[in-house]
């Protein structure tokens, strides 16, 4: 899987998280830029996430992640 | 990490109704509302995201309750000591699973004693009809002194049990005039000695286990409704319901991925409330209450009783059927066979668990299932929505799925030893009580049943075979497949014309031979690939006549215009070595009673009537022209 699966896949959960199907994301996209993305939100993306790839995000990494551009390189990391 | 799944229900990736469980959101969330469009939806197994989308769906549509719904609509006030926001779409989705429309009320994070102990104005103006009461184990441990030792702990026991749980009920029926549905405890807390940790007072995971184990009688001592959350998740281990990161992140007990699975344990309880629990288990016979096919394998064939793995599979779901009984659970079956053959093995098998005495309507015969299954409906007098439909076959289970979109159509495993353990987790019979009407019923049914064949009826069964898909694969006979042509032509008891039986050394003979021809057939659908599933023999006879030899064919593909496209071929067949009829022959034996009439069903005309030596019938095929059927040919000549 290239870094290209990884943020279409990605942009597909956002958009389910939050009901928005035009969502788009860009690298540096952080929680200020998408209205409703609270801790709530980040919760359901990371459990979406986990299984939609089959991974498992440690806390410490979760908490590292800056903007959606980290969450790619987390997951790639992961899945190749 | 796995997730609980709500197995018994079919895959929403897998395409049904021509679309995937995606896209037919995506319409229904664009189209009028209709409830029961998102109630077939809500029957799917669904994760949290999936779930989470549906919600969103039925919340917008039905922000009220539908007007036509009978069921009373659940006014649910969701209390607890941590994190419960989560769970909301997942109960409000299981419930509208179990028909029900369902409007959530969550009270201020941990905050249950307050709203129950006085007047909560929110919780006043809300009305509820049901409080679910949902206690995290940490606060539950937390009545525990640290260092307690066997005397306090025991107190500290009855206190949570005895006082503060009970006295909680009684505030919501004082206060709010509702009945509480009450959890039990997830086992969250490492072991400090391992077996041992009942000998410790302190020990947090002691604790909880001996609450749990009060719990259910303390509930029904005191009027409250049990939903045995620790039970359930042993189902999937405590590791798929509960992530301790998820924990200390944002205070969920139960993780979001298995809200699906805790909404439908409350769902159910819902159900029950309602009156709605299912009350009648009807049972497909052969490859379900026994191993391969009664009418061909006959009673010393069929795989049942000790000796073998699978024998002893299908005794163990006979048993669990029978324990169903008697516990108030109507049992039914439904098989396409002849009545004779089907009842056999309840009247004479040694093995059989189950006995016709145990069956509250007994319906075998070669008709459409779903039009039988409402014949049982009727005939013991209860609503489709309390059916449960338990068959091997996909094809039979999707057909009624699809017709009786109502009847609970479980998904089966594959597996025989799978089998009751999957019905079991579907968990279709749950109740929140029993009652001696319960432990009656099946006798009521029993006494009230005359045993009548059915009649056929029309149905919109046309349009469903439409949508199948279907593909008859056909070809002469070759090497490869031989031996599994002879299996079929010397196995095949039921739709089977003549009965005549070859060798593979007679086949092969026949494929030399000019004046004869050999065919198959394999039919595919939406289902998968049926396998070979007919056999032809055609022999050129005087006065260019083609005699069908043979003609014989799988039960299984019964009722689809199989015979239909079949007869087709064969014209084709005979046309093109210059013939101008075909003459059929059924030849009777104790076993191939359906097909008696099947040649003059075809619009063949009777020539000769020789009684038990047989009849010959004869089709001229000058102007003869093939009936439509939903099956596309494919020819591998």
């Amino acid at each position: 899987m290239n870094r290209n699966d990884v943020v279409e896949q990605i942009t597909k959960i956002f958009q389910d998280v939050f009901d928005d199907p035009n969502l788009t994301l860009k690298d540096d996209t952080t929680a200020q830029d998408i209205p409703g993305w609270d801790s709530v939100a980040m919760i359901n993306i990371i459990v979406a996430i986990e299984e939609h790839f089959n991974i498992r995000l440690k806390t410490r990494e979760i908490d590292a992640l800056k903007s959606v551009g980290d969450l790619y390189e987390t997951v790639l990391t992961k899945v190749s | 990490m796995s997730t609980p799944q709500l197995a018994w229900l079919p895959d929403p990736t897998v395409t049904t109704k021509g679309h995937l469980w995606d896209q037919r959101l995506s319409q229904a969330k664009d189209a009028a509302p209709d409830w029961d469009t998102l109630l077939d939806l809500a029957r799917y197994n669904l994760n949290f995201m999936r779930t989470m989308k549906l919600d969103r769906v039925l919340t917008r549509q039905f922000p009220e309750p539908p007007a036509h719904l009978s069921v009373k609509p659940v006014r649910l006030a969701l209390l607890g000591s941590s994190t419960i926001n989560h769970l909301v779409p997942s109960l409000r989705v299981a419930a509208l699973r179990h028909g029900i429309w369902l409007t959530v009320h969550t009270g201020e994070y941990g905050s249950y004693r307050q709203e129950l102990g006085q007047d909560d104005e929110a919780l006043k103006e809300f009305a509820p009809t049901l409080i679910l009461l949902l206690l995290d184990a940490r606060h539950i441990a937390g009545f525990l002194p640290r260092n307690a030792d066997q005397a306090t702990a025991d107190m500290a026991c009855q206190e949570v049990v005895e006082s503060l749980l009970p006295e909680c009920w009684r505030e919501a029926k004082s206060r709010y005039g509702c009945p509480v549905l009450q959890t039990s405890f997830l086992p969250v807390f490492p072991r400090l000695m391992g077996s041992a940790e009942a000998l410790l007072p302190s020990s947090s995971a002691n604790f909880i286990t001996r609450i749990n184990s009060l719990l259910a009688a303390s509930c029904h001592k005191h009027g409250a409704i049990f939903v045995d959350l620790a039970a359930e998740a042993t189902q999937y281990g405590l590791e798929a319901w509960y992530d301790p990161s998820l924990w200390w992140r944002a205070k969920q007990e139960i993780a979001p991925g298995a809200a699906p699975a805790f909404g439908e344990l409350v769902g159910r309880s819902l159900a029950a409330l309602a009156g709605r629990s299912s009350k009648c288990l009807v049972l497909d016979l052969d490859n379900t209450l026994w191993g391969g096919v009664i009418g061909d394998d006959g009673l010393d064939g069929i795989e049942l009783g000790q000796g073998s793995p699978l024998g002893e599979a299908f005794v163990a779901l006979q048993d669990f059927a029978l324990r169903l009984s008697r516990r108030g659970v109507v049992l039914a079956v439904c098989s396409k066979n002849d009545e004779v053959n089907a009842r056999l093995p309840f009247q004479k098998h040694p093995e059989m668990i189950l006995r016709e005495k145990d069956i509250g309507c007994f319906v075998a015969n070669w008709n459409d299932k779903a039009e039988n299954i409402r014949e049982i409906a009727s005939r013991l007098n209860i609503g489709l929505d309390s059916i449960v439909f338990v068959d091997d076959n996909p094809f039979e289970r999707s057909r009624v799925r699809e017709a009786l979109p109502m009847v609970n159509v479980p998904e089966i495993p594959e597996d025989p030893t799978l089998v009751p353990d999957a019905v079991a987790a579907a968990g279709y019979f749950d109740l929140i009580e029993l009652s001696a009407e319960d432990l009656n019923r099946s006798d009521q049914y029993q006494a009230n049943l005359q045993r009548q064949s059915l009649q056929e009826s029309a149905t919109d069964l046309d349009s469903y075979l439409n949508g199948l898909d279907m593909t008859l694969i056909y070809g002469a006979f070759n090497s490869t497949n031989l031996s599994r042509i002879t299996q079929l032509i010397n196995k095949s008891n039921q739709f089977n014309l003549t009965t005549r039986r070859y060798s593979q050394d007679d086949l092969t003979a026949l494929m030399a031979d000019d004046t004869a021809f050999g065919l198959w057939f394999r039919l595919t659908d939406r289902f998968g690939d049926n396998g070979l599933i007919a056999v032809v023999i055609g022999r050129d006879a005087a006065e260019g006549i083609v005699d069908i030899d043979t003609w014989l064919m799988s039960c299984r593909v019964l009722g689809r215009g199989v015979e239909e496209a079949t007869l087709s071929v064969i014209a084709a067949q005979a046309r093109a070595r210059g013939a101008i009829a075909l003459r059929g022959t059924y030849l009777p034996t104790l076993k191939n009673s359906m097909v008696a009439d099947m040649y003059s069903r075809l619009g063949f005309t009777l020539l000769e009537d020789r009684g038990i030596e047989g009849k010959s019938y004869i089709l001229p095929l000058a102007e003869w022209m093939p009936a439509a059927t939903s099956i596309t040919l494919s020819s591998e000549f």
